[in-house]
């Protein structure tokens, strides 16, 4: 048998991955100042897998480069290197043709949803855009496809011929998440679907998001910056930083133990409703630097506080710790739960973290004995 | 700026229940603030009968979503709306005088001098074409006009510092694009405070920033209240930023006050079926993070379309427990049981916080 | 019309609410943006009463050879017996009679109102033309130069530099009467055909570079939003993403700027004729007799006065209705 063969007739397992990112980069030229040529590196080599059915949660602040690679996923964005293998197959630059049959498989939803939906159209239009374009003719029609798809994401049917303007904010996301749903696809990148809606409407569509993750069995890329919503949605979550995944796991692992001291303080940043008063005990200091210049070495080094010489020259990589699925790219990584470190941190203990400007810097992190979060406050 | 610390924990400890106040009358006072449109599609009553008041420092969180009138109410206090085009009734007591139905000149005056606000957006406050440090002089030389220009510069220098602004007298001739996201925030901060105003309003201030960013201003806030003493109305839909930083909680939904009270008594024993929803719903970090979240179902209120009575009551699981009476009587704010904890709600108290010890607890909140 | 930042703030609060109730109790069909700006332009006063001034206008302009025929007098008939000695017409206000509503031409004794009736016709013809076709040329260069960019988006913007550097007074002026020349010659006489078709090419020319520059601005602004952005997503071809997505959005700028590109065509062409480089005698204008009404201006001053305020009339007509309809099409009203 010819290889092409031999591979077709291996039965594919069900952990074959879905999706497959290997190095995946975007970088773009800026002209800074009169003759100045730059570059952004926005995503800067990333690596993940989505299996079929899984939620992954890619979670960052601003200029982590979540976006960006939301964007080539979908092909909306061409990578600069690297490349993203989905069902099998390299779609890094296909062309426009090779990715017809693919749109089908792999959406988007978008943040804005005042943005997102053409105002021009009809709600109807708007969701049966995927079909048109795509000349599919559902069986029994795309008037009834339509209103199945309203029906699905909780609008009422009878609605298809009102205007995007008549309905509100969480009601526009959901129709956008109906026009992703058109096509029946295997993958949704979801692009801060939750950011921009109401607190009281984000659990709505988050609860929804389960619900047909759960009944469809998509898979998903869910990007966020908000730590809390990835924490109700995703199997596992990838934590970025200047263009780069700095841990990547499963969520119990990432949220009760997270090694990655960017993660911890991430985590300990968070303002917690059940918590009064100052909570967290990681304080970072200054803002996310620039993807224009990124630091050397580890790119989180100019805010860790266990930064040491070997940080500003090597790039930690992403490799799993003791074992499991959970992996981190740091070379001094922290270990056990969430401030339950008792006293000095495991490491850095020695001669204290030296930033680059020749400042020492403060102990690490150190909460109370607690186990329990909600102690660590006091 | 190359390092990060570990805080110790922030702030001088506050008392969980809001005991004696320390005697002064509150700086600010607000009695039944109704500020109206008239607009085309007809009249929108944003802010319909608040009334709350604020000492010198302490933290008043106004928590609400769109249309809950929480940004309206504010500019009110400012005297910030257009006069031709809102109609303002009640009372703002800021600093002993009454603010609404004073001429313009007068409320200049106290703007930027006693009461300052920091918006949400840095980058659309700050004037991009003038030097972030013009700025704030500028801001000091309005308010103290016999001060030179050398006094005012070394002001605003000072106030960068006191920002946490690293380097402050270079960053004076910056532009506010040179400046990333949580600086410009700074930088507005340092012009709000340049006056030692005595109330400080900061509506959404740390929406659009980073997490570990919005966790800086939160700090850096809480330090310079300890220090000028001032006033702080806190706006936000956050209800993590408002259990870090809030002293008191004012529930804000269609315009009207819902629920009043100390942080504590409205975060841990809450009394309003909005309270609940808004804190069933926001996804923690803790708890079974595989279970559903629990939604307030329908859409947050059109202030041109309130619905009738109760403005709440189309979402309240229990508004049928009321008979006719949510969807015909307006309620009206009434205490709680605690000392300074008010509800605006038509359930009867027991029924409350039965209700709240079954069904609302079980799923999210207590702790 | 612009708000302030904080009465954006407020308003933005205020219409963050939605009406989510609405579309339970209106029905099932919605009002589309454009129902919406119809809706909103019949509210104001001033849209309507233009309105119907264009309207009537345009009907008069239609209905010419309706008129001539009730009224009994073709533009062209010259009624010598009613002038005296001089040239000049019988009777008040230059021949006001039951019979010649405005009056009568001194010099040639031609009818004021049938003539007037006739220029206006010809004005409108040659002003929708113009406007039609600069539109036409204006949306295919602006939207294939704002949404493909690169060379394209390049050697567009750089013929509509070429294009707005050109005098267009002085082309015009060269350009008519060699053209004139080239098809007739020296002593034909040019048919008004000929002589409206050469009108409308030359603002043909030189009118289409603000509508280019104004969609082009409007497509840029537009492809970077999240709707265009799903159509490309799902796999939408560079025809449905014109056409379906980008076109249905930009209507109304282009629709403000046509009615407002009307009124200019018409005074250009009044000034052309006037200058005598647009149309010949025999075709009746407004600026070719206001043109000849400037000789008699002491001596017949209802001679100017008819053909000037009818002018007048019309484009500010225009111009007023033009205004109407930007402020109806506004976008920040219709989300």
């Amino acid at each position: 048998m010819s290889p092409v063969e031999e591979a077709a007739a291996r039965p594919v397992t069900e952990t074959e991955p879905l999706l497959r990112v290997r190095g995946l980069t975007k970088h773009f030229p800026v002209r800074t100042g009169f003759r100045g040529r730059s570059l952004v590196r926005a995503v800067d080599g990333l690596d993940f897998d989505v299996r079929p059915g899984e939620t992954l949660g890619l979670v960052g602040e601003s200029g982590c480069g979540k976006t960006t690679t939301g964007r080539m996923l979908v092909r909306l964005l061409e990578p600069t290197a690297g490349t993203i293998e989905f069902d099998g197959r390299d779609i890094t630059h296909a062309g426009r043709r090779e990715l017809r049959p693919l749109r089908q498989d792999l959406q988007i939803i978008f943040q804005d949803p005042y943005a997102s939906l053409n105002p021009r159209h009809t709600v109807g239009r708007i969701i049966a855009m995927p079909l048109q374009v795509n000349g599919i003719e559902p069986p029994g029609g795309v008037k009834a496809r339509v209103q199945e798809l309203l029906e699905i994401v909780g609008l009422n049917p009878e609605h298809y011929n009102r205007y995007p303007h008549e309905f509100s904010g969480g009601q526009r996301q959901r129709i956008g998440i109906a026009r992703a749903l058109a096509l029946r696809p295997k993958l949704i990148v979801a692009d801060e679907p939750v950011s921009a809606l109401d607190v009281s409407i984000q659990a709505q569509v988050i609860n929804l998001l389960r619900e047909l993750q759960r009944d469809l069995g998509l898979a998903f890329v869910f990007i966020a910056h908000d730590l809390a919503v990835v924490r109700h949605f995703c199997q596992r979550v990838a934590v970025m930083y200047l263009g780069k995944i700095v841990e990547i796991g499963d969520r119990d692992d990432i949220y009760e133990r997270p090694q990655h001291p960017y993660t911890r303080a991430l985590l300990s940043a968070i303002p917690d409703v059940t918590r009064l008063g100052p909570g967290g005990r990681i304080r970072l200091a200054g803002d996310v630097p620039t993807p224009l210049d990124p630091p050397s070495g580890c790119r989180f080094r100019t805010r860790c506080w266990k930064a040491q010489d070997i940080c500003a020259t090597e790039e930690p990589a992403l490799v799993p710790r003791a074992g499991g699925g959970q992996a981190t790219a740091c070379h001094f990584p922290e270990s056990g739960p969430v401030a339950a470190a008792t006293g000095a941190p495991a490491v850095a203990d020695d001669a204290g973290p030296v930033a680059d400007d020749g400042t020492a810097g403060a102990g690490a992190a150190d909460g109370g004995s607690g186990t329990t979060v909600e102690e660590v406050s006091k | 700026m190359g390092r990060s610390e570990s805080v110790p924990s922030g702030r001088p400890d506050r008392p969980a229940v809001p005991e004696q106040r320390s005697g002064e009358d509150p700086y600010l006072r607000v009695r039944d603030l109704r500020v109206r449109f008239d607009t085309e599609d007809g009249v929108v009553r944003a802010v319909d009968g608040v009334s709350f008041a604020v000492e010198r420092g302490r933290t008043l969180g106004i928590v609400g979503e769109s249309g809950s009138g929480k940004s309206v109410t504010s500019l009110a206090v400012l005297g910030l709306h257009n006069p031709k085009r809102a109609t303002i009734t009640g009372e703002i007591f800021v600093g002993g005088r009454q603010l609404v139905g004073l001429p313009e000149e007068e409320v200049r005056r106290l703007r930027g001098r006693d009461m300052a606000m920091i918006f949400q957006d840095p980058l659309s406050a700050l004037h991009p074409y003038y030097t972030v440090g013009k700025q704030i002089a500028e801001a000091y030389r309005v308010h103290h006009p016999r001060a030179g220009k050398r006094e005012a510069r070394q002001r605003a220098v000072d106030m960068l510092g006191r920002v946490g602004i690293p380097q402050p007298a270079r960053r004076f001739d910056q532009y506010p694009h040179e400046f990333s996201g949580g600086m410009r925030q700074r930088a507005m901060i340092a012009m709000a405070l340049v006056n030692d105003p005595d109330l400080l309003i900061a509506d959404e201030p740390t929406t659009a920033l980073d997490v570990t960013v919005q966790a800086q201003i939160l700090d850096l806030l809480a330090d310079l209240q300890a220090e000028f003493h001032s006033a702080i109305i806190m706006i936000t839909h956050d209800l993590g930023v408002v259990s870090q930083v809030a002293d008191d909680v004012l529930v804000m939904y269609g315009g009207r006050a819902v629920e009043h009270g100390s942080v504590e008594q409205v975060l841990r024993r809450p009394q309003h079926p909005y309270t609940w929803g808004l804190l069933s719903s926001v996804p923690s970090l803790h708890g079974d993070a595989d279970a559903d979240l629990v939604p307030i179902r329908g859409n947050p209120p059109s202030l041109i379309n309130l619905p009738s009575g109760c403005a709440f009551h189309p979402r309240c699981r229990y508004a049928d427990r009321n008979g006719d009476r949510s969807r015909t009587e307006v309620p009206e704010l009434r205490p709680a049981g605690e000392d300074g904890h008010q509800v605006a709600c038509h359930l009867a108290a027991e029924e409350r916080t039965r209700l709240y010890r079954e069904e609302v607890a079980q799923v999210g909140v207590a702790r | 019309m612009s708000l302030s930042p904080v009465e954006g703030v407020a308003l933005a609060e205020i219409e963050s609410g939605g009406d989510a109730e609405a579309p339970e109790r209106k029905g099932v069909v919605g009002r589309s943006p454009g129902q919406l700006a119809w809706a909103r332009l019949r509210r104001d006063r001033t849209a309507m009463v233009s309105g119907g001034m264009l309207v009537l206008f345009m009907v008069l302009a239609l209905a010419a050879p309706l008129i001539q025929m009730v009224y009994g007098i073709g533009p062209r008939e010259q009624f010598q017996h009613l002038l005296d000695g001089f040239g000049m017409p019988l009777g008040y206000a230059g021949g006001v009679s039951g019979d010649h509503w405005f009056g009568l031409e001194p010099g040639l004794g031609r009818d004021i109102f049938i003539r007037l009736i006739y220029g206006l016709r010809t004005s409108l013809f040659i002003a929708f033309a113009a406007a039609v076709i600069t539109a036409t040329i204006g949306i295919v260069l602006g939207t294939l130069a704002g949404y493909l960019g690169g060379w394209l988006d390049a050697v567009i913007n750089w013929i509509t530099d070429l294009t707005l550097a050109m005098p267009f007074l002085v082309i015009a002026l060269a350009l008519t009467p060699t053209l004139v020349l080239r098809f007739y010659g020296e002593r034909e006489a040019v048919s008004p055909a000929f002589g409206v078709g050469v009108l409308i090419a030359v603002f043909a020319i030189f009118g289409w570079t603000s509508t280019a520059r104004l969609v082009r601005g409007q497509v840029i602004a537009l492809r970077e939003r999240e709707f265009v952005e799903a159509a490309r997503a799902s796999g939408a071809g560079l025809g449905h993403m014109l056409f379906r997505q980008l076109l249905p959005n930009i209507w109304a700028p282009i629709l403000v700027s046509f009615s407002l590109a009307v009124p200019q065509f018409i005074t250009s062409e009044a000034a052309l004729s006037f200058i005598g480089v647009g149309l010949s005698d025999e075709t009746p204008s407004f600026g070719r007799m206001i043109y000849r009404s400037l000789d008699y201006l002491q001596t017949d001053p209802a001679y100017v006065f008819f053909p000037g305020v009818m002018i007048f009339a019309l484009v500010f007509a225009f111009n007023l209705f033009g205004d109407a309809l930007r402020d109806a099409l506004d976008p920040k009203s219709s989300r």
